[in-house]
Order: C-alpha cells, then structure tokens, then sequence
C-alpha cells in the first residue's frame, strides 16, 4: 500500500505533464483533446482507488461539472472567432506568433476547441468514475 | 480481408442478438456494447478496406502522401464510439441501481410498469 | 444572419452550461432556464419568418464547402417544427418551475432539458445524416439521464426498456449511414438526393432504406416496434413525459419523412405503400391499446402511437395534399398531446393520483381544469372547430382523391375511438363523483396549482386559435409541402447550384 501511495503522489505531475502534452500536440501530430482530457482524468482517479473518492474530490478542488461546463463553454465561444471576422460559425482561424522561449507558435481556434474537449472529457470522465466509486 | 470481416460483422450481430434476448441484465448490457461494436465494424469495412497510406500530411507537406486512406468512415466511427462509451456507462449505472433495488438481475420479473 | 441557423442550438447550449455554472443556485437556474426558453421562441419566430420570406437557407460549419461540411439546412418544414419545439419548450419549462421538485432540479434538470432542446432543434436543422445521428444521440443521452432522474423505481425499469431500445435503433442508424456512405460515398442529403438516383443500384437502396426505416420507426414508435413507449412514458414526472410526448417521437416522424421525400423516392410503390399499411396498422393499435388502459398517462401514451399514424400516412399516400396535412397533424399533435399531459399533472396535484379508479369529481371542484382538459381532448379527437379536426380532414380527403378508401376508413374509425376514450377519461375523472375514502386536497396542493394551469391555457389558446385559423398553418405546410416533394430549391440551397 506504501508504495502505491507513493507511486501515485510521484505520477500525478507526470501524468497531468503527458496530458498537456498530448493536448498540444494534437493538431499536427496523434494525440489531441480526448486523449489529453482522459490522460488528465487518470491522477484523480488513481487517488480515488488509492484512498477514496472524496479525498480525490478534494485534490480536484472543484466539481467535475464546472469542468464540463468549462469544457463546452471554451468550445463554443472557440467557434465564434469566425464569427466576428465575417466566417460561418466554427470557421478555424490561425495566427503565428515568434515567442521568446517556446519558438514558433501557431495559436488557432481548433486549439481553443481542443481545450474545451479536454476540460470537458476530463470532466466527464471523473463525473463518472468519481459517482461510481461513491455507490459503495 | 473484406470477407473476413464480413463474417465478423455477422457473428458480432447474431452474437449481440442472442444476448439481447437472455433473461440477464449483464447479457443485456454485453450485447448493447456487441451491437455497437458491429455496427462501427460495419461502418468501417463499407467506408473500403485499403493498405496505403496514413491520411496524416507529413511535415511541410500540405496534403498526405497519395494514395492515402479514406479518413472519412474513421472519424465516423471515432464519433460512434465515443457516443457509445458514454451511453453504455450510463446503462450500466441504471442496470446496477435497478439491480440494488430490486435484488435481482432477471428481466422478466420487471413487469411493473406493463399493466 | 449566417448565426441565424446557429442559435436554435447555440441558445440552449449556452442555457445549460450557464445552469452547470450556477450547479448550487437553484433559483438562479430557474430563471436562466426560463430566460433561455424565451430566447429559443425569439429566435425560432425570426427563423420562421425569415424563411417563409427568403426561402431555404443553409449554412456551412466551419466554411467547409457543402458534400464535405457539415451543412444546416432551415426549409420550411424544419423551422416550422424548431418553432413548435421552442413552444413546447416555453410552455414545459413554465410548469416546471411550477411543478419539479426540488431534488430533481438540484441533480441537473434544468442543463438536462436544455441539451435535450438542443440535440431536437439539432436533428431538426442538419442536412447531414450523419449529424442527424450525433443530434439523436445528444437529444438521447439527455432523455436517459431526465427518464432516469430520480430513481423511483418503476422510473427505473421503465428507462431500461426505454434505454435498450433506442440505442437498438440507434445502432440500427449507424449501420444504415454506413450502407448508404458505402453505396454513395457521401452523407451530406443534399448530395445523397442527386447521387443515389445515379447509382442505379435501386434494390439495394431499397433494402437500406429498410434499415432506415426500423431504425427511425423504432424512434417514433410505429406499429410492430412501439413497445418501449407506453412502458415508460408514464413513468417520469409530468413534465418530463410532457416533453417527451411532445418532441421526441416526432423526431422520429420527422427523420422519416426528411428521409423518404429526398432520398429514398427510387422504388415509392414498394417503399411508401409499406409505409401507408404500418400507418394504419399503428392508428389501430395505439387506440385499441388505449381503450384496455386505466391509467391516465399511459392511456395518453397508446394515443401518442396512434396519431403517429395519422402522420405517417400524408408520408405514405406521398402527394403534396398528404404531405402537408401530415406536416399539420405534427404540428397540432406536438401541442395537444403535451397540454394533455400537463393536464394529467394537474389532475394529479388535484386528486392525487393517475389512476381512473382513484379519481373523481374534478368538474365539480374546479371547472377550469375539467374546460382545460376538455379543450386539447376535443381536438385530439378531431372535433371541429378545433385544430385536430382540420388535421384529420385535410389527410382523410387526400386519401379520399387518392382511393386508398382502408386507409382513410380507418382514419374515420380510429377519430371515432380516440373520441371514446377521451370521454372515458372525462367521466372517470372528472364527471363521476369522487370515490370515496379519495385524498383530501391539501391547501399547499391547491396553492401551486395557478402556476401549472398558465401554460395549460396557454396551449389550450394556441389549440383554439390553430383550429380557428387553420388557414394560416395550412398555407404554411401546404408550402412546405411542395418544398419537400419537389426538393430542388433544397438542394440548390446547400450544394450551392
């Protein structure tokens, strides 16, 4: 049990850091927001198998439905970009930007999008896991 | 290739089928995810079986490598069992609260609301 | 403009996720619910008169050119039944707030319904088949979750007969939109509609249009395939069964009729006339199921599957008459059927029960509520001058000029049994005197019950004035007939020809 919880605190960050990084690379290359939003939901689950459900409520700070609503809030709004540039609703717009650190950046609204998808299958995902592991 | 999964098709199907009609709720539940299964099986072999490339545009490029496979009935059935995933949790959340209320996992004894 | 197509889904999207926000504020997502199902009305006016106006519109997502896009279509007969929906839900989400308890709506009524509007306006307004299934399944996986909510548990066991069966349907949609992509290579309908006649492949896509026909017939509950609704229809709150009686079989009706006027129209002597003996066959089941009932709701529920009959059969007899007074007949239904329902709530809060047996003397205590009752009944039963009467008459003169005398004989007869089974329900509950040992009416009971008769009345008024000013909807669907019958302006609207 000792060395589950410890495995468990040490995979937290690297799994939420694989999950960031699946989510950014998505649009070019295998990965994207449901995979990224699924990887993200797997510490808190871990932690509810490990000790239980409410301790992984806590370590999640809020409720799964406010990252659901997060999720489709960013994915709607994502669309409306087009929208004020004279596009159909959903239209993908891009910008590139040079940034000091990280190099050359495309910035686009799929990836506003992407972000929506992974709050929201995160919240999903530890809505269901999260309520089932509370039938007890 | 395709007349392989043709035959897979057909079993998953007559295999969900037999399922959906036992008695048991597992069952049930067991042949909706069968069901679901042969239908994206379905989509997938009509949407043509091809051995060619990835329809992935390498980097640089603006377009995959021709010929490339049809992406189309792949997102399809992506979307599909997406759906399905979902809504089989959610069945099999109700399945397991109606098994607690009524102690039991045998379809036939719930006929309360037939009358 | 072009966000004009967009808001009937947009709008409850943005209704639910507001309310999932506001998770801990009941009376917060009371009013943002109420203010979202105004907005839906609004918007659906403005979408009606835009395309009553400028003809079709169409719109493609995300600028992707039309085969290969997603496309939102609003011809007539969509907007016309977006709009229908953004009244039922008005008049719902009023006697909800009236009438839901506090327990449901903590556990996510309110973004529950608002999802469930949006995958309805949603299977109404696409032009792709295969987004019309991604709508189903939305407007579906939010009618498990609100059959579900609760967990009584005859609620229970009522969603899973309702769960198992229409995702059997569901799976039977997929495969079908996998058929026909591997026949057509495409599922824009638009482009399907200039492609299959192509293929010469007749037998085939009429096989295919056999799986449609299951599939989506599962959906709206015609003959052979109806089972799972009168099972579960009476088993969710009134409001809950309201919508559902309202909207979601006729998805069902609508996904047909989409279907069989613009794509499968190769092989019409086989396919129709299939569809024109189920109609009949289900307008006499659903009122002969109804007449063996004593349960206010599920006798209500048999009459939901033997109106869908009336409905199918303007789609069978396929002329533009019966196309339009089935178009009529969906509309006039949506309403009265959800104001029954709403009433069988208010009887409920009344007598304090579903049963006929347990039931009384309501005529006496409250007069309103018997003449609210009395009002949708009458029409359901094609009483002129109310809507139901035009509805029937408009379809049963088409069979007429069409000889198809079976069809239209039992048309007559199953009005004539409808209208039995109303007055049965008239005497039961309200006309006999109330059984003894009934539950007293407590006064918290009689509070409340100003809040459920507003919006009864309010359909009751649109029932009146739809029968009265039948000319009005009859031009509109004799419109949106033609356009369905002769799909060129349809097409010509998505693919941009």
């Amino acid at each position: 049990m000792l060395i589950v919880r410890t495995v468990e605190r040490w995979l937290r960050p690297i799994l939420l850091l694989v999950s960031v990084y699946l989510l950014s690379g998505g649009h070019q290359s295998p990965g994207g927001g449901f995979v990224g939003g699924l990887v993200a939901a797997v510490p808190f689950a871990l932690h509810a198998l490990v000790y239980n459900a409410p301790s992984a409520r806590r370590l999640l700070r809020t409720d799964p439905h406010f990252l659901m609503a997060l999720g489709l809030f960013c994915a709607m709004w994502s669309g409306f970009t087009g929208v004020f540039l004279g596009a159909p609703y959903l239209t993908g717009k891009w910008v590139e930007w040079e940034l000091p650190l990280l190099g050359h950046v495309d910035m686009g609204t799929p990836v506003i999008f992407d972000i929506g998808v992974y709050f929201a299958v995160m919240g999903v995902t530890l809505m269901i896991i999260l309520s089932l592991a509370e039938e007890e | 290739m395709e007349g392989m999964l043709a035959v897979v098709v057909g079993v998953l199907y007559a295999a969900s089928f037999y399922l959906l009609l036992r008695p048991s709720m597992v069952k049930l539940i067991i042949g909706l995810g069968l069901l679901s299964h042969a239908a994206n099986l379905l989509l997938f072999t009509v949407g043509r079986v091809t051995r060619v490339n990835p329809p992935i545009a390498p980097v640089g490029a603006l377009a995959p490598v021709e010929p490339f496979a049809n992406p189309l009935p792949q997102a399809l059935i992506l979307t599909a069992i997406v759906i399905s995933f979902g809504v089989l949790a959610f069945a099999m959340v109700l399945l397991y609260r109606s098994y607690q209320m009524s102690g039991t996992d045998n379809l036939n004894e719930m006929r309360r609301t037939d009358s | 403009m072009k966000l004009l197509l967009v808001f009937p889904l947009l709008i409850p999207l943005s209704t639910a996720i507001l309310c999932m926000l506001t998770w801990y504020n009941r009376s917060l997502q009371r009013s943002l619910a109420l203010l979202g199902s105004g907005a839906l009305l609004v918007t659906a006016i403005r979408l009606l008169t835009r395309v009553t106006v400028h003809g079709i519109q169409a719109v493609q997502m995300g600028a992707w050119p039309a085969p290969q896009g997603i496309t939102l279509v609003a011809d007539l007969f969509s907007s016309v039944m977006v709009l229908v929906s953004a009244v039922i839900g008005f008049a719902v989400m009023l006697y909800s707030l009236a009438h839901m308890d506090s327990g449901r709506e903590s556990h996510g009524y309110y973004p529950l319904f608002n999802f469930l509007m949006m995958g309805v306006c949603g299977s109404f307004m696409t032009g792709d088949l295969f987004n019309m299934y991604v709508w189903f399944e939305v407007l579906l996986t939010s009618s498990f979750v609100l059959i579900a909510l609760g967990g009584e548990r005859a609620q229970v066991e009522g969603a899973i007969k309702y769960v198992t069966l229409n995702l059997i349907s569901s799976a039977l949609f997929l495969a079908g939109v996998g058929i026909l992509y591997g026949l057509a290579g495409t599922l824009n309908m638009a482009d399907l509609a200039v492609k299959i006649p192509q293929l010469g492949k007749t037998h085939l896509v009429t096989a295919c249009a056999l799986v449609f026909l299951v599939a989506f017939g599962i959906k709206a509950a015609v003959f052979p395939l109806f089972f799972w609704l009168p099972a579960s229809y009476h088993t969710p709150p009134v409001a809950v069964s309201a919508i559902f009686a309202g909207l979601l079989t006729k998805v069902g009706v609508y996904a047909l009729i989409r279907v069989f006027t613009l794509i499968f129209v190769g092989e019409t002597s086989f396919t129709h006339s299939l569809i024109l003996v189920v109609s009949a066959l289900t307008m006499v089941t659903g009122v002969l199921g109804a007449v063996a009932q004593n349960e206010f709701r599920r006798i209500l529920s048999f009459h939901i599957i033997s109106q869908i009959g009336y409905m199918i059969m303007g789609l069978g007899l396929y002329t533009v008459a019966g196309l339009a007074g089935s178009i009529f007949y969906i509309v006039h239904h949506i309403i009265v059927k959800t104001n029954l329902f709403l009433v069988s709530g208010a009887v409920e809060r009344c007598g304090g029960s579903f049963e006929l047996k347990k039931l009384g003397g309501i005529y006496l205590k409250f007069p309103l509520l018997a003449a609210l009752f009395l009002i949708p009944a009458l029409s359901l039963a094609g009483m002129p001058p109310l809507s139901g009467f035009f509805a029937k008459l408009s379809l049963i003169q088409e069979g007429l000029v069409l000889k198809e005398y079976l069809v239209s004989g039992v048309a007559l007869v199953v009005g004539f049994l409808t209208l039995f089974s109303m007055m049965k329900i008239w005497h039961e509950v309200f006309w006999k005197d109330a059984p003894v040992g009934a539950a007293p009416l407590t006064a918290r009971r009689q509070e409340s019950l100003a809040g459920l008769l507003f919006p009864v009345a309010l359909l009751a008024l649109l029932t009146v004035y739809l029968g009265v000013g039948a000319e009005g909807l009859f031009w509109l669907s004799q419109r949106a007939a033609q356009q369905l019958m002769h799909p060129s302006e349809y097409l010509a609207a998505v693919l941009k020809r």
